[in-house]
């Protein structure tokens, strides 16, 4: 299955919903992605990662260089994930000190209050 | 002899095809959904990283993997063609680093770590550390060894899951 993006606006906030498989093939869009809405002034950014079928470390280093760019103007990145096969990544890598996850798009619209 | 064994060209596009191929013969052995899991990412990313390392030294030789279903275990062998050792990054102990190394997860001095820090003007285009794909791998599977390849070309790394097998679910494929 291939990478699916759509980005709505929520209480200042730039929701990312990704669904489908986040691999070396497809990260490149979620990338670009990332960088457009950084370019565009969107520096507080959620990702909602509950379509998520597959996660690489590809796509964690896109994660990561969203980040990076995010706090460059000092906006955060808040992922959204519940499934246990795709917060075992973030677990196994020491990503979970890195990034704030969230179990639902309101509560990580909450925590930024 | 290997069970299935596939070689594809230095490509990204194809790292998918492994990983559909790699699912295939896990669920037709019978693996569990969660060991599953764990083989279509460590199969993804040992072949991620022999694209990258046969497209730097030799980018017209294939990937070779190897899907070996025996009776008490599941083993992938991914090698490839390139430099012996390249992406593969030695910890401390002489072991694979861990991701958390490699991701500078530990801070050392009293400035804010990476991930706090606002002034952070790295050129960072989503580059990972290269062996961060191995350290991903030495987390998920029970079984890791690398070693150099036959007749001393390229890198291969052999993943070994040790698995309780549902003969039942297997025999329905």
């Amino acid at each position: 299955m291939d990478l699916s993006l759509t980005t709505r606006q929520e209480d200042n906030h730039t929701v990312v919903v990704v669904g489908g498989e986040i691999d070396v093939y497809t990260a490149p869009k979620l990338r670009e992605q990332l960088i457009d809405l950084v370019s565009a002034g969107s520096y507080h950014l959620v990702v909602d990662m509950e379509g998520v079928e597959f996660l690489d470390s590809t796509g964690l280093g896109v994660l990561v260089g969203g980040l990076k760019r995010v706090r460059a103007h000092e906006g955060s990145l808040r992922l959204v994930c519940t499934q246990e096969r795709i917060l075992k990544i973030f677990r196994i890598t020491g990503l979970t000190k890195v990034f704030p996850i969230h179990s639902s798009v309101e509560d990580a619209l909450a925590a930024h209050e | 002899m290997p069970t299935v064994e596939l070689r594809f060209a230095a490509l990204d596009g194809h790292v998918r095809t492994a990983r559909m191929i790699a699912t295939a013969v896990s669920r037709r052995a019978g693996i569990p959904v969660g060991a599953a899991d764990e083989i279509k990412l460590a199969v993804t990313e040992a072949c991620a990283r022999a694209v990258r390392v046969n497209r730097k030294h030799a980018p017209t030789s294939p990937v070779h993997v190897a899907l070996i279903d025996a009776p008490d275990s599941f083993t992938i062998k991914v090698a490839d063609c390139g430099r012996t050792w390249d992406e593969v990054a030695a910890g401390p102990d002489g072991g694979l680093a861990t991701a958390s190394a490699l991701l500078d997860l530990e801070p050392t001095s009293d400035d804010p770590p990476w991930w706090a820090a606002t002034d952070d003007d790295s050129d960072d285009e989503g580059g990972f550390p290269p062996g961060l794909g191995l350290a991903l791998i030495e987390g998920l599977v029970d079984e890791v060894e690398v070693t150099r390849g036959p007749e001393g070309v390229g890198t291969v790394v052999a993943m070994t899951w040790h698995i309780g097998f549902d003969a039942a679910l297997a025999k329905q494929v």
